[in-house]
């Protein structure tokens, strides 16, 4: 699994960050996406592909 | 008779408070961008289907509409209701001013941040489920919990004194008004509403605390004054209606069939499923999300033209068999839940990540305190609050 985050997409709304805290964070200046890892391991990919779901801003990416 | 006044009245009247009306189903199926006259007789497209809510939301190009356009309005008051306003235009909807504004704010909402507020939210439900069970069997639950909660979190966010609680909602209540309240008394609200936050704007400046408002004060950056007043309005009126609403129309829907209370008992792991799903099933969770169409667009194959007021009804797409499996039915651990009701895109709702934990706390506390939880009234006696632009039940009567 490699993810990719679009930061200028992103609106903050930090739903992958309540999915995913190991994977996804936030800036604290503005709230916006930061990866914390491009690649986790197996057990975290359902969680992972469920963020990137229901992104409000279609701002994550996953390539297998 | 005028080519408006035939348009079917949105939005459509429903008899059950937690059902959706008939419409939305058949607009789906047959006409996803349909012609609809709004409570100020103005005229709009009123969008359903998933995809193309999805679609017009996330779409850059459109915004709210701002009292500058020649665009529908919502209320039959005469500046057309809250989202027409004057106050709200002081917020900038744009490009790079919008996203300035909104990441100024944002960083107040992150996932961190809301977690840290979970103990201190439990703690409040706990104390609010506590007085209400003092009191005795039966109770309103909205009234015990369900609004004060969210009020009691957002005032201490805004370090805004939670005694005045009953002010808020009063104004509040009134500016979200579609037909209830007259133009007088919606100027009235706002007016009281500015002079107040007005007031503690002044005072936060002379002696700034730990508090939101405090912190966008003294930014080296700072908002004008008028832009300060009319985000910490617009904070204090989103960061309790829409959420006080919500938790009692979830506790509603989840008791409406106690065995989805009695699964959540039996796997309280579900509790962030079930929230989702249940922010999803709102059939009553108001008029939409306007948007200003301010280039031709083409929709579901219609090209809606330049000058449209697009009527985005997240909860009708929230239930679009194309996008849901078995979507009328309430799935507790549904996974993913690409559910819309709290919009997409750039202007996706800010407070998403404050609604989600006050819902996932207020619902394991609820289960853990009070699990003989059930509805005091037939669920055919519950009644919707009518007349503005955002939904709820006036009461919740509910026993243990």
């Amino acid at each position: 699994m490699k993810i990719t985050v679009d930061q200028d997409k992103c609106c903050g709304a930090g739903t992958c960050v309540l999915l995913a805290p190991d994977v996804f964070d936030q800036r604290d200046e503005d709230g916006i996406v930061v990866l914390l890892d491009e690649a986790p391991p197996a057990e975290l990919h359902s969680l992972v592909h469920e963020a990137a779901s229901v992104c409000p801003a279609a701002a994550i990416s996953v390539t297998s | 008779m005028s080519e408006v006044d035939d348009l079917p009245r949105f939005p459509f009247p429903v008899d059950a408070a937690l059902e959706p009306p008939a419409e939305w189903a058949e607009l789906r199926s047959k006409c996803p961008v349909a012609h609809v006259k709004l409570a100020s007789g103005d005229q709009a497209a009123l969008i359903t289907r998933h995809e193309d809510v999805r679609q017009i939301l996330s779409d850059p190009r459109f915004t709210r509409p701002t009292p500058g356009d020649d665009s529908a309005r919502v209320a039959d008051s005469e500046d057309g209701g809250i989202f027409n306003s004057d106050m709200a235009s002081v917020i900038p909807q744009h490009g790079e001013a919008h996203l300035v504004w909104r990441r100024g704010i944002g960083k107040w909402f992150t996932a961190k941040r809301m977690n840290a507020l979970r103990p201190g939210i439990a703690a409040m439900a706990e104390q609010l489920i506590d007085d209400m069970v003092a009191k005795g069997t039966p109770a309103d639950l909205k009234a015990s919990l369900g609004f004060p909660l969210p009020v009691w979190v957002i005032c201490d966010m805004l370090g805004v004194p939670d005694a005045d609680r009953d002010r808020f909602s009063h104004w509040s209540d009134v500016m979200l008004s579609m037909t209830r309240f007259s133009t007088a008394e919606m100027k009235a609200a706002e007016q009281e509403f500015t002079r107040y936050m007005a007031g503690h704007v002044a005072l936060k400046r002379a002696n700034p605390g730990e508090d939101i408002l405090s912190a966008l004060i003294t930014d080296p950056e700072p908002m004008s004054d008028a832009t300060l007043i009319a985000t910490g309005i617009g904070l204090l009126i989103a960061g309790h209606e829409t959420t006080a609403n919500m938790i009692t129309k979830m506790v509603a829907m989840l008791l409406s069939d106690r065995s989805r209370w009695e699964s959540l008992l039996a796997d309280p792991s579900l509790v962030r499923t079930a929230v989702e799903e249940s922010l999803r099933l709102d059939a009553n969770a108001g008029i939409g999300m306007s948007r200003y169409i301010t280039e031709d667009v083409e929709i579901a194959g219609t090209v809606l033209p330049r000058g449209t007021t697009a009527m985005c009804s997240m909860a009708a797409a929230n239930r679009d068999e194309e996008a849901f499996a078995r979507a009328s039915e309430m799935d507790l651990a549904r996974t993913p839940n690409q559910h819309l009701a709290f919009g997409a895109g750039a202007h996706a709702c800010l407070g998403q990540p404050l609604a989600r934990t006050e819902l996932q706390v207020v619902l394991e506390v609820l289960l853990r305190k009070l699990p003989s939880l059930d509805l005091a009234v037939a669920v055919e006696d519950l009644r919707r609050v009518e007349g503005l632009v955002v939904g709820g039940l006036v009461e919740l009567p509910v026993r243990w």
